[in-house]
């Protein structure tokens, strides 16, 4: 790594309470990404691939150890000053889509947007240049149960792409996909990371991880591989 | 897009929606009717006092007007003196007895009063003439049907009967000249209005120069509390009372109403409040996932609670609405069964709808309803986002 990091993971350790023992999900890893980079974080159940995720995303604080994003030590911010960050700087994609049943598709496209007070007019373009990005924009007035699970997952990704984040954070994006529409959602992702996003996905899906330019293998807590893996041209 | 999201969720549910309103518009109608019954008979009764312009009330000392069958003696001679104090305008002396109409198939029995036709406030003359002829007497509608008399007409009327011998006393013949409305009285009541001079002439020695009570007009300029102190300082056998003092005497004895409208509209607004807190806090149990999911995609915690207080005053102002218009519905059909009640004068309401009141009362039903978002949907924003999704995630 030559260029400051985007995402820089110094000994995070992560404890949860559990039982009145501590549960160590992450146990001092310290990990660096740079900017355009394309990063899956493997590892079976339980190993804190997604707790990891979720320190890098600012939803979660370390035990100890720090986590900056783009040179903000998010893992001291207060509550609102973190919302307020992930807002603004991250995009994040869930394994259950997470889209608002109530909303269409443009309106949960629109909603991050609403939030950082974006007038109505430009998120309303905005909504629908991207649903146009991931093959969506004759879908714009359907709501999610009108949507079939990989179309839910594409609106969940437009949707995260929303305020223009430095980072997009994927958990499990093709968990609940067949094999057909993970497909679909794994070439969205390579094709965003052509156009220049940072992306870092937690999965189990080998074919998502060989996407990827990179892979984290971790085990009980701990980084235990780190390798780039040979691109195609 | 707040607005808009929160009237999507309540529309996501809308039988529930619809169901939780009606609960909260029952809910506001009871707590209306309440306001409303604490506050309709002081008002109408204060506005029955004040109707004719009289300020003060004049009784045999230690009594309240037509509490007891005390009379106030030497009448004229008080009269002269209550019109010398300063700010008295008008005194009209009243007295009451019971008169019995003879010469029909039965004796008809009525409530009469004696009065001065040139001052008097104890009726509204409908039709005819004012009783100013020594022989003359004015009778409700209710006293001329039993009586099956019309304008006109002589009618033979006692003052006193002994039931022993089964003989009247204070006999005279009178006749009808006019047909009136007594303000103190019910229209089911059989009453007539005589010249007080023929009242205490039918009633012998016992009555002469005695009335009732005075009923007393005093200038606007002129505050009546000290008319009243100056009334009984310058004829002591009496008790004046004011207008004012009056409908306080009223409140203490009315006050089991306000003590019953106050309980249950408390319990109303309880009731509302709980009932806006479980629809809310349901809600909120349900979309705990989509509110992790808003709170990490960054919508802050401020605007998450907007959001759900939104739904519940939504919910509240439009139970409120609703409220309004049953609890005025049930207000006129319950006061329409209470003021059949014997006796009670026509212009008495009991619920009486005062919009201040009213408003004041449904301004707390809805922020009872705001009070009643804030909990369930602080603490939903507020559970870790990590924890919340990993847990919905397994549910």
């Amino acid at each position: 790594m030559t260029a400051t990091p985007l995402l820089s993971v110094r000994d995070a350790e992560r404890d949860y309470p559990h039982s009145g023992e501590p549960v160590h999900a992450v146990r001092g890893v310290s990990l660096e990404i740079a900017r355009g980079e394309y990063i899956a974080i493997v590892g079976p159940s339980g190993c804190g691939k997604s707790t990891l995720l979720n320190l890098l995303g600012a939803i979660d604080r370390p035990t100890s150890g720090t986590v900056t994003i783009a040179g903000t030590a998010v893992s001291g911010l207060p509550d609102r000053e973190a919302t307020r960050f992930r807002l603004e700087n991250i995009g994040f994609v869930f394994q259950r889509f997470y889209l608002l049943p109530v909303l269409t598709a443009r309106e949960n496209v629109e909603l991050p947007m609403a939030e950082a007070k974006i007038a109505a007019a430009e998120r309303r373009s905005r909504a629908l240049e991207l649903l146009g990005y991931v093959g969506l924009a004759e879908r714009e007035d359907h709501r999610p149960s009108e949507l079939s699970g990989g179309e839910q997952q594409r609106v969940a990704i437009a949707r995260a792409l929303a305020n223009r984040p430095a980072v997009l954070l994927a958990d499990e994006p093709t968990g609940e996909l067949d094999a057909r529409t993970g497909a679909d959602v794994i070439a969205l992702f390579d094709r965003l990371n052509r156009d220049g996003m940072t992306i870092v996905v937690v999965t189990h899906d080998e074919k998502l991880a060989g996407a990827a330019r990179r892979v984290v293998h971790m085990l009980d807590g701990r980084v235990v591989r780190d390798e780039p893996l040979l691109r195609r041209a | 897009m707040r607005l808009h999201l929160a009237a999507l969720s309540l529309k996501r549910h809308a039988s529930r929606t619809l169901l939780a309103m009606l609960g909260v518009a029952v809910s506001a109608a009871m707590l209306l009717d309440m306001v409303m019954l604490a506050t309709g008979m002081r008002e109408s009764f204060a506005s029955l006092l004040s109707s004719n312009g009289f300020t003060i009330r004049v009784s045999p000392r230690g009594t309240l007007p037509f509490d007891s069958e005390a009379t106030i003696g030497q009448a004229d001679a008080a009269a002269l003196a209550m019109r010398a104090v300063p700010g008295v305008t008008d005194v009209a002396p009243v007295l009451g007895t019971t008169i019995h109409v003879l010469g029909r198939p039965e004796p008809v029995t009525a409530f009469a009063l004696g009065i001065d036709p040139a001052v008097q406030g104890d009726y509204q003359l409908l039709e005819g003439r004012d009783p100013t002829a020594a022989d003359a007497v004015v009778a409700s509608d209710a006293l001329l049907r039993a009586a099956a008399a019309r304008i006109g007409d002589t009618l033979d009327i006692a003052v006193g009967f002994d039931p022993q011998l089964r003989t009247y006393s204070g006999r005279r013949r009178l006749v009808v000249s006019g047909r009136a409305r007594f303000t103190y009285l019910s229209a089911d009541d059989r009453a007539a209005a005589l010249s007080l001079g023929t009242v205490q002439a039918m009633g012998g020695g016992d009555r002469a120069d005695r009335v009732s009570l005075f009923m007393v007009r005093t200038a606007p300029n002129v505050d009546p509390e000290l008319a009243r102190a100056a009334i009984e300082r310058a004829v002591p056998r009496v008790t004046a009372l004011s207008t004012a003092g009056a409908i306080a005497e009223a409140e203490k004895r009315l006050s089991y109403f306000r003590q019953l409208a106050f309980i249950l509209g408390a319990v109303s607004l309880v009731v509302g409040f709980l009932l806006v807190t479980t629809i809310v806090t349901v809600s909120v149990n349900e979309r705990i996932g989509e509110i992790a999911i808003m709170r990490a995609i960054g919508v802050s915690r401020a605007h998450v609670v907007q959001q759900i207080v939104i739904e519940g005053i939504a919910l509240s102002l439009a139970g409120a609405a609703a409220g309004l218009v049953l609890g005025v519905f049930t207000a006129h059909y319950l006061n329409s069964i209470l003021r059949g009640f014997p006796g009670l004068p026509d212009a008495i309401d009991f619920f009486l709808l005062q919009p201040p009141s009213a408003l004041r009362a449904l301004g707390l039903l809805v922020a009872s309803g705001i009070a009643a978002g804030i909990y369930p949907s602080w603490r939903a924003a507020s559970l870790p986002i990590s924890t919340t999704l990993r847990e919905e995630a397994v549910g």
